[in-house]
């Protein structure tokens, strides 16, 4: 049997109509072909109503594929409304335009920390990954913690006035960070790991390389058999981290009240790599020495524990060493700023410089 | 010190360059400054010559014109300006091209019309020393031809050294001289103060002199001996040279060979001249009050009662170990020498030196320490060079105050231990070689292996080496510290970590930095006139008695005056829209007594660690909007972030009368704890504080960090919690209030009336108008209910609103609409 002229006609105006939405440029468009196909006057929905005057055997058939059409149909015109709409929406997004050149706002301004505070952090950082302990310690100090205590005797010149702010007889403004030693004992018994970061104070008249107020990091560990050899280790590691890999450090005997041996300790200049010349020319940085004075340290001197012994710092069963750096000279050295008074100016252009 | 490096290899040569022996010694400790050519260029250009004839210049009276001999066969003619040259002379001779001493480059001359090729020498021009007053003649034999160099030491080098308090024996060559022994091992020179001179005549030198040591606490040891037919001239230009490069002045025989013996071996000596030494007879003491004397070079010096002093019979003749006075001093008519040689208490020198701002050679050296058998070794040398050079007699015998001899030390050191604390072994047999080198004494091979070496210190290391761990130091810093292994700790139970307030201070700091304020790091000093601007009371700020300056007499109390500096200095820079802030201690009166034992933890002053910040905008001028300035809710806003990022709990109070007399009384604010405790203040600058400042209007903030550490909860306190996922209720309430009822009188009103299904109040809106009535304000809050187990309804948190506005009626308020 020949397929029913109904069906064919319906086959037919659904290829229209899907040719017709294919080719539809705008949502007003879209909106006209749906009233055309689907609304109440549309051939479908007139075929659709008079599905009740087709003979019984066709009416399923033909019910069901003019249902399928509009079924198909809607999909189509939801499919392509869609799109459409959403290239109008960037057709009228793209006149909306901000000038993205000015400035956000409110603007967001960057803060800095003190170059002093980054070099302090990144020690503390390096030192603690070390598996040491930061501790921190009064600046107003006891004549006991900064001399006595550190061996140095009563006669010592680092005791005079020209040397040390006082406040009364016995107090005074720390000289060294290394008094912290000495209450970091005091306070508990042996293994110690610690470093000190803080403020120091020299009645130095200010000039390029000295101000009467700076910074330093100690460093102390005592427990069984830590050596010398241990603290060049440590240093190293130290010197790598702040420094640059492949650095190195040497050790020279040196000379403080309250370590034995004493050591002064260079790094490989990291600016001419250990070489001592930049290009043809004498390296600035280390003044063609190849290396570069960063701190003083030593072993503990055995005096110094005898300060402490009632803590459990006995000589004879415990030992280490103890280091001390200026966080300044390490800035100064890093960044190549001049003059350490610049420091403590405060001058915002400068704190800006150094990022962080 | 400076070292002669051609005389210092007459001591000990181990056949290397001056910088290859510097960098020795710096790697041994003893730490070389510079390194210096002195003298001429090439040698080569310097020859010995012979005055063959020595004619008047025909145009010039003061020349001649004079015939030298070089060795060569060719005469050379040479233009002389010395009056002293004479035909037969041998004589020292710059050739055509020779570079002196000061760098000039001698050339062929016409001088008044007579070619001369090259210069006939005085020793100034040499460098040897300072005379010019004519050309060095030389005596010692030396033949036409040769170099000069083989006869005078025309060119050198000095090794500046820096010295460390604990090492005054390398304060003389001959001790340096030690050192490069025990580095290299090369051969040391006998020591120059191991033979004495030869005394003459039946005399003792009691007979001609006394000395009385009064206060032996200053003095440990006074020697002196006697000379006679003592000749005064001028000292030999191998002793000038060496001077002269060491840095002295040459002067005289006498004076020169105590400075010899001194940059030799160590010791500082003094030559008077006994004629003039009122009574023959020395007393030491202190300084009497009032007491003064002119010292040798000239000027007129008071003493301090603590100060030394050698005198004679009618006062003061010279300050002990540091400067000899100008009544006694030796001079060309000289011929009797008191010889002194004695040993100073280091602290006391020091003390001396620095109060009369007076620093020598010889006080560089007392305050080191000098032990007293060294005195007695200088006066050998001394001797014997007196003997040698002026022609003196030594009068038999040493005068020898030496009240309180001491016996010489022994110290054992275990090799063992030595390797333990370097952590490299290092083996007895060099443990032994290396002390030994050094001057130590080694006890014989009895003990050889029972773990221990007993040793002998040398009296000139016996300051610095007087236990087992002052031995270690020395192996290990010749043995090499360069060569040790590096290792790394064991570390057994050590954890390296940042404490919780560590943490939270770098938080802090870091919330500041990421809201746009930079760090700031001003000085801890502070002044009276900087507090008083603050209106502040200075008396109770903690003063230092020995300030650079008055401005850095105080210790703040606060970093508020720090961050106003820098906002002056930044605002005359031009810099617009400031915001800063400093991380420091502040410091107050503590109650500590004095403390001469240990403390035990004691701090001597209450030092606390601040935060504090300055802002001059609230936000900047953008191409938008106006600049908004600071105010005080500016600040409040960054002290709001803070203590959210410290998750203490806090209010603002208006602050009380006078409370921080430096902020706009109506907008200053006290910052408070949950539990009262107060923890900084918050606020705009009084306008009056300002402008004495010269800063722009600002707002300021500052609270105590330690305290806030205190309250801030531990990580384990802020346990995990269920979130709730019952949805929120809010509410608008507008309150009227009187205008001086604060929004927290009206926040705790409400919360009171709200209950605990009440989770936050938020004020959003802030009016006042005409249909308010006069002296009222209306405040819009938007309240959240919430409950953690159910949907709240609207009835159940209408129902709150009657109990809110009863809470609100005893405050004088009520809800408006
Ligand atoms: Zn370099």
């Amino acid at each position: 049997m020949a397929e029913p002229a109904a069906k064919r006609r319906l086959e037919e105006l659904s290829a229209e109509a899907e040719a017709a939405l294919g080719a539809a440029r705008s949502s007003a468009e879209l909106e006209e072909l749906r009233v055309r196909y689907l609304g109440r006057r549309s051939e479908l929905t007139a075929t659709l109503r008079s599905i009740r005057e087709l003979p019984a055997p066709e009416r399923g058939p033909v019910g069901q594929a003019a249902n399928s059409v509009r079924v198909r149909l809607e999909e189509l015109i939801a499919e392509r409304g869609a799109a459409l709409e959403a290239t109008e929406l960037d057709r009228r997004l793209e006149q909306d335009r901000l000038d993205v050149t000015l400035p956000g706002d409110p603007p967001l301004p960057a803060g800095h920390l003190h170059l002093v505070t980054q070099i302090r952090r990144e020690l503390e950082d390096v030192f603690v990954g070390l598996g040491f302990e930061v501790l921190e310690g009064p600046e107003v100090e006891y004549e006991y913690y900064n001399f006595t205590a550190l061996n140095h005797p009563p006669s010592h010149p680092a005791r005079l006035p020209g040397d040390t702010f006082y406040l009364s007889d016995d107090v005074l403004l720390r000289t060294h960070t290394s008094p912290m030693q000495i209450r970091a004992m005091e306070s508990r018994p042996p293994p110690i790991y610690v470093v000190v970061p803080g403020r120091v104070y020299r009645p130095d008249t200010p000039d390029a390389t000295h101000v009467p107020m700076f910074h330093q990091l100690e460093g102390l560990a005592i427990d069984e058999g830590v050596t010398l050899a241990d603290l060049k280790g440590t240093l190293r590691e130290f010197a790598r981290a702040m420094f640059g890999p492949g650095q190195e450090v040497r050790l020279r005997p040196g000379y403080f009240p309250f370590t034995e041996p004493s050591v002064e300790v260079d790094v490989s200049c990291f600016a001419c790599h250990g070489t001592g010349a930049v290009g043809s020319e004498r390296c600035p940085t280390c003044k063609g020495e190849a290396w570069i004075e960063i701190l003083g340290a030593g072993m503990v001197d055995p005096n110094v524990l005898g300060y402490v012994a009632e803590s459990g710092y006995d000589p004879e069963r415990v030992q280490g060493f103890a280091f001390g750096m200026g966080i300044e000279r390490i800035a100064m050295l890093r960044y190549g700023v001049p003059d350490l008074r610049m420091l403590w100016e405060n001058d915002v252009r400068l704190l800006e410089q150094f990022g962080a | 010190m400076r070292v002669p490096f051609a005389w210092l290899r007459s001591l000990c040569d181990p056949g290397l360059g001056a910088a290859e022996v510097g960098e020795l010694l710096t790697m041994a400790g003893v730490k070389v400054e510079r390194l210096h050519r002195i003298g001429v260029g090439d040698p080569a250009a310097f020859v010995v010559g012979r005055v063959v004839e020595a004619e008047r210049h025909p145009n010039a009276d003061r020349l001649s014109v004079c015939t030298v001999d070089d060795g060569s066969g060719e005469p050379r003619t040479i233009v002389c300006g010395a009056p002293n040259v004479a035909a037969g002379q041998t004589v020292a001779v710059a050739l055509p091209g020779a570079v002196m001493p000061d760098g000039t480059e001698l050339g062929e001359a016409k001088l008044r019309g007579v070619r001369s090729s090259g210069m006939i020498l005085a020793e100034d021009e040499l460098a040897i020393g300072e005379d010019h007053s004519g050309i060095l003649v030389l005596d010692n034999g030396a033949a036409p031809g040769e170099p000069l160099a083989a006869a005078l030491p025309i060119a050198d080098e000095v090794i500046e050294l820096e010295i460390t308090p604990n090492r005054p024996d390398v304060m003389g060559v001959y001790g340096v001289a030690r050192e490069v022994h025990a580095v290299t091992g090369a051969a040391l020179a006998e020591d120059p103060a191991a033979t004495d001179a030869p005394a003459s005549g039946s005399d003792h030198a009691s007979d001609h002199a006394s000395v009385e040591i009064v206060d032996p606490d200053i003095c440990p040891r006074f020697t002196a001996r006697v000379f006679e037919d003592v000749r005064i001239g001028p000292s030999p230009p191998w002793l000038k040279q060496r001077l002269t490069a060491a840095g002295q002045r040459p002067i005289s025989n006498v004076v020169d060979i105590t400075n010899y013996v001194m940059l030799l071996l160590g010791q500082p000596l003094h030559a008077f001249d006994l004629d003039r030494v009122r009574g023959r007879s020395i007393v030491v003491r202190r300084a009497r009050e009032g007491e003064s004397m002119v010292t040798l070079d000239g000027t007129e010096r008071a003493f301090s009662p603590e100060v030394a002093l050698v005198c004679d019979a009618e006062g003061p003749s010279g300050i002990a170990g540091i400067m000899g006075g100008a009544v006694s001093e030796v001079s060309a008519e000289t011929t009797r020498v008191l010889m002194e040689s004695a040993t100073w208490v280091g602290p006391n020198i020091m003390r001396s030196s620095r109060a009369l701002g007076l620093r020598t050679e010889a006080s560089a050296r007392f305050e080191k320490g000098l032990h007293p058998d060294l005195a007695l070794a200088a006066q050998r040398l001394a001797a014997k060079l007196m003997v040698e050079l002026c022609g003196a007699r030594l009068v038999a015998g040493t005068i020898d105050a030496h009240p309180r001899p001491a016996s010489p030390r022994t110290v054992a050191v275990r090799p063992e231990r030595i390797g333990s604390v370097l952590g490299e072994a290092v083996g007895e047999d060099e443990v032994r070689e290396v002390l030994q080198r050094l001057g130590f004494e080694t006890a014989g091979d009895e003990d050889v292996g029972s773990g221990r070496v007993e040793v002998s210190v040398p009296p000139f290391r016996d300051g610095d080496v007087q236990r087992e761990a002052d031995l270690i130091e020395e192996v290990a810093r010749i043995h090499g510290l360069d060569r040790l292994p590096a290792s790394l700790p064991a570390r057994r139970s050590a954890v390296g970590r940042l404490t919780p307030a560590q943490r939270l201070r770098r938080r802090l700091e870091d919330a500041l930095r990421d809201r746009g304020l930079s760090e700031i790091v001003a000085y801890s000093f502070t002044c009276a006139q900087a507090l008083q601007r603050l209106r502040l009371d200075e008396s109770e700020a903690l003063r230092i008695r020995n300030p650079l300056s008055e401005d850095g007499a105080l210790l703040r109390p606060l970093l508020l005056p720090g961050l106003l500096d820098a906002a002056r200095r930044n605002a005359a820079h031009g810099r617009a829209g400031l915001a800063l802030f400093e991380s420091a201690h502040v410091y107050a009166t503590g109650s500590e007594p004095a403390a001469s034992s240990s403390p035990r933890g004691g701090r001597p002053a209450d030092e606390r660690h601040h935060l504090a910040g300055l802002l001059t905008e609230a936000a900047p001028a953008t191409w938008r909007a106006e600049a908004r300035p600071a105010d005080l809710y500016a600040a409040r806003s960054v002290v709001e972030a803070l203590l959210e990022v410290a998750g203490v709990p806090w209010r603002a109070d208006r602050a009380a009368p006078g409370a921080h007399p430096f902020l706009h009384p109506g907008r200053a604010a006290t910052v408070v704890a949950a539990d009262g405790r107060q923890l900084g203040w918050l606020g705009e600058l009084h306008p009056l504080v300002a402008r004495d400042w010269e800063v722009p209007a600002v707002a300021v903030f500052e609270f105590d960090a330690g305290a806030l550490s205190e309250l801030a909860p531990d990580a384990d306190e802020r346990g995990y919690r269920d979130l709730t996922s019952f949805p929120a209720v809010t509410q608008d309430l507008a309150v009227v209030v009187a205008e001086d009822t604060s929004a927290a009188e009206v926040e705790r009103a409400v919360r009171a009336g709200g209950g605990e299904l009440l989770r936050s109040v938020r004020p959003f809106d802030l009016y006042r108008g005409d249909q308010l009535g006069p002296g009222r304000k209306s405040l819009a809050l938007r309240l959240e209910f919430r409950a953690p187990d159910r949907t709240l309804t609207e009835s159940e948190v209408a129902g709150r609103r009657a109990d809110i506005e009863a809470a609100l009626d005893e405050i004088g308020g009520g809800l408006r609409g």
